[in-house]
């Protein structure tokens, strides 16, 4: 049997209230209102930031070293040439002899990487992989697409042992359908007209494929527990299910007002999301859509009940959530202010990419090391034991921080430091089991932290040298959810 | 058992620039500057120095690399010049080589040098740390500051002794008054006003909990010292100030990554004041010392000092600052010429600075300043941050 192994999902904190964004881009084009909020990414995270922490989710109590693959899905790579899959794998801690991918350039590639892991599982080339997918996408100042888009990440375990939802088929239409594209070096999306991208493309690739599905599987409409396919039109989304005759119960409800509409990741958060409510024995379809769409038919297991409890899934995050009262502020976050940066903003130190090859474990990774004749752990990484009273030379074994729960030792936010958020807030982290170093802090407010608070580390972008084009990725400190 | 370097070593001159934003001097001119006034109070002749120490931090937007610009600035004929850095203590170093050098009877006469040209980086504060800290660090390290690093021990002394940020801030505001009151009567002081206790608790905030007046100013200059065999100094002048003890401690790592330190002190200090105390022969600190110029970085830092020196007990720092015991009239004058927080703090040039003090205070050349009758003073001088740092403390006396 080959199915999903575990789930996992992300929400980045920040929501903004769509008023808000209507409030200060609205006058530009009134049509563009919707209702609700939208997710939006910390000026510190991006799509291999969310992706590592949806991957974080879904590997909880999981043995990382397991994984034979991490596929990575999204429409929005930091990088063309670097690939994402990577800096997700060594963040993820996973080994060196795996296969990775990234999938993109449409926003069906959610489901059709889904669909390779699924195909490796089942030919025997691997025994686990991990999908995952997530998306930042930006839109204009005053767009329609600024209004809809929202940002977050799920991360799907792709096996044939412990399987939660059993994959049961697939199909899958593909059409060089341009309704919006972004050629190279673009920031934003173009698109043809709504007309257009509704009536020849949404509301006929998905019901194309759902078809499709149901004549391959054998198995009518009212046959399926669940049906997730995205919203684009909230009067198309309706009309979909009627052509598929879906009741409102079985079709899974959008979570744009909450959320917003995340490309690559939409279909495979809206399908944790009926992970988190399923019961064994339900089939669930989801289909992706891009140039074309993919539908794939899953079967709950009752193995679903076991691994439910320690993931955060869509469910938890969309109650870890704070409010981002600034539409200037979630411009500033996506550059699409220019904002006084000062020069020590501006001059940005240099990377040193050997150096980052050399202890990419302990950068990307959060390795540090433990004392095999003391048993202290310290980050970085050690040869010679910093107990006092211990100073082994070269007695060290590989120690993982970033799975490791902490107290805040002492802070500060300081106004000093250039940040694209002041104030820069940092502090001394006393980890659970040993160890301290210190670390920026993020997704909180000087007013919230508190000394001995608890801690867990975050994979983040440290910086943006865009004079290098490079984003360097580390650790941050957040509090516990 | 090692000797020591009590007594085998005097300062016979001494020079120290106007610290302030020097928009009219480069460091040639900074460091001709200091020297000038150092041969000159020594009475001697560029010939004489034998061989030289300089130091010189930010070498980045400063002079540039290596003792060259000392030598080709002074025109130092083919002398043996090194150039020394160690954060913020480099100006103690660059004293440190040239006393050792003296004391190991290699030469007679050495100069010290230390200068810094801060302000031509652009911005306020120090130059950005992710680049100069190293290339792996700066992949690890957080988005740190000077004022940001020590803030984080005021965090946790106020939380340790449980201290409201109200009352916490108000005893490191008198600690930054006291200081005003002193660099208001010093003409070579970069910021030369005195500052009340409620407009320092009212200044916009750098680095939570510290404000404006709370960190020390950034300034450009240079100090130099002419140091010579202790039985030779009387040779040159009446008046010339012994070194007592010098010593420097580094950390080890273990207050940064190992999970024993409270935060509430710097490690280095207490071992580098017990070890100098040591090495001077000082038995009871509080009683002994006249006289002290501590690296008051920030207002956080002068505080635990006055703890990690010995002289104030654990926790208790505050009750000395209330009671007025570290003012210029107080039992142990601290900061007599306004300290970092006011001379101003030319990172090469700081730890000589506070030489530059101890020694005109001795000589009684202090002017409205001067401390009566002074026997033992004691300089601390800092690098780094309190989780990971150097401390120098040098005591000399008559």
């Amino acid at each position: 049997m080959s199915g999903i192994v575990s789930y996992g999902a992300y929400v980045p904190k920040y929501r903004i209230d769509r008023k808000l964004i209507y409030k200060s881009m609205g006058w530009l084009n009134p049509a563009t209102f919707m209702p609700g909020e939208k997710a939006v990414a910390n000026y510190d995270e991006d799509s291999v930031t969310m992706a590592v922490a949806a991957g974080i989710d879904c590997l909880s109590g999981i043995e990382r070293a397991g994984v034979d693959a991490v596929f990575f899905a999204t429409a929005t790579s930091p990088y063309t040439e670097r690939q994402s899959a990577e800096i997700i794998a060594t963040a993820l801690d996973c080994r060196a002899d795996i296969r990775t991918a990234d999938f993109t350039d449409t926003l069906k590639a959610g489901t059709t990487a889904v669909l390779s892991a699924v195909d490796a599982v089942k030919a025997g080339s691997l025994k686990k992989a991990i999908v995952c997918a997530a998306d930042m996408r930006i839109g204009k100042a005053g767009s329609a697409q600024e209004e809809i888009f929202g940002d977050g990440a799920a991360a799907l375990l792709i096996g044939e042992e412990d399987v939660v939802a059993e994959f049961t088929g697939s199909f899958s239409v593909s059409y060089d359908f341009v309704d919006h594209w972004k050629s190279t070096g673009d920031r934003f999306d173009q698109q043809w007209e709504d007309r257009f991208i509704r009536d020849e493309g949404y509301t006929r690739f998905i019901v194309e494929a759902m078809k499709g599905l149901e004549k391959g599987c054998g198995i009518k409409s009212s046959e399926l527990s669940r049906v997730v396919y995205p919203c684009l039109y909230a009067g198309d989304f309706k009309k979909i299910a009627r052509v598929l005759e879906l009741s409102e119960i079985q079709v899974v409800a959008p979570l744009l007002g909450q959320v917003g509409y995340t490309g690559t990741a939409d279909p495979l958060m809206h399908l944790v999301r009926a992970l988190e409510e399923a019961k064994p024995g339900d089939r669930i379809a989801v289909v992706g859509y891009g140039t074309g769409a993919d539908a794939l038919l899953f079967e709950v297991k009752d193995e679903i009940e076991k691994i439910r409890a320690d993931r955060r899934g869509i469910g938890k995050h969309l109650t870890t959530r704070r409010d981002l009262d600034s539409y200037e502020k979630m411009a500033a976050f996506r550059n699409l202010l220019p904002t006084e940066k000062g020069i020590r903003g501006e001059n940005v130190a240099f990377t040193a990419l050997s150096t980052l090859w050399r202890n990419r474990k302990e950068v990307l990774g959060l390795y540090g090391s433990r004392c095999k004749k003391c048993g202290t752990p310290q980050y970085p990484i050690q040869r010679v034991c910093v107990k006092p009273d211990c100073g082994a030379i070269d007695e060290m074994e590989p120690y993982r921080f970033s799975d490791r729960k902490g107290t805040l030792f002492t802070y500060t936010g300081d106004n000093l430091a250039f940040s694209p958020n002041p104030p820069a807030i940092y502090g001394i982290v006393d980890f659970e089991g040993g160890g301290r170093f210190w670390f920026d802090l993020t997704d909180v407010d000087l007013e919230e932290v508190k000394v001995d608070m608890p801690v867990e580390m975050s994979f983040r972008k440290k910086y943006w040298d865009e004079k290098s084009g490079i984003h360097g990725y580390f650790w941050k400190a957040v509090p516990v959810v | 058992m090692a000797e020591g370097i009590k007594d085998k070593v005097a300062i016979i001159g001494m020079g120290c620039t106007r610290f302030g934003e020097r928009w009219d001097a480069g460091a040639e001119d900074l460091i001709v500057e200091a020297f000038k006034e150092a041969i000159e109070d020594a009475g001697i002749e560029k010939k004489e120095i034998q061989a030289a120490w300089f130091g010189s931090c930010f070498d980045e937007v400063n002079v540039g690399k290596a003792a060259t610009p000392l030598s080709l600035t002074l025109k130092l004929p083919f002398l043996p010049v090194t150039r020394v850095e160690n954060f913020c203590a480099t100006g103690s170093e660059a004293l440190r080589g040239a006393v050792y050098a003296v004391a190991s009877g290699a030469y007679d006469i050495c100069l010290a040098l230390g200068s810094e040209k801060l302000k031509d980086t652009g911005y306020g504060g120090l130059p950005d740390f992710s680049k100069v800290l190293g290339t792996r660090n700066r992949l690890i390290f957080p988005n740190i500051t000077a004022p940001g690093g020590f803030a984080m021990m005021a965090t946790r002394y106020f939380a340790k002794y449980g201290l409201g940020p109200d009352e916490g801030k108000e005893v490191l505001a008198m600690v930054s008054a006291k200081s005003h009151k002193n660099g208001a009567r010093n003409p070579k002081a970069h910021l030369r006003k005195e500052v009340s206790v409620e407009k320092i608790l009212k200044a916009p905030m750098i680095a939570w909990p510290l404000g404006l007046f709370d960190c020390c100013g950034v300034s450009d200059g240079a100090a130099a010292a002419i140091v010579c065999r202790a039985d030779l100094a009387k040779n040159f002048r009446p008046d010339p100030v012994y070194v007592k003890s010098m010593q420097i401690a580094l950390s080890s790592g273990e207050e940064l990554m190992y999970t024993d330190w409270d935060g509430t002190y710097v490690k280095t200090a207490v071992k580098c004041g017990a070890r100098a105390y040591d090495e001077a022969g000082i038995k009871n600190p509080r009683e002994e010392i006249s006289m002290m110029e501590v690296h008051d970085c920030f207002s956080i830092t002068e505080l635990v000092t006055y703890e990690d020196l010995g002289i104030s007990p654990r926790g208790k720092a505050g009750n000395d600052v209330r009671d007025g015991f570290f003012n210029l009239d107080g039992k142990i004058p601290c900061q007599p010429d306004g300290g970092l927080k006011c001379f101003g703090h030319p990172i090469g040039a700081s730890g000589l600075r506070m030489m530059y003090e101890m020694y005109k205070q001795f000589q009684g050349k202090a002017g409205d300043r001067q401390i009566k009758d002074p026997k033992i003073g004691l300089t601390h001088n800092m690098g780094g941050f309190p989780a990971m740092n150097l401390i120098s403390v040098n005591i000399v006396g008559l």
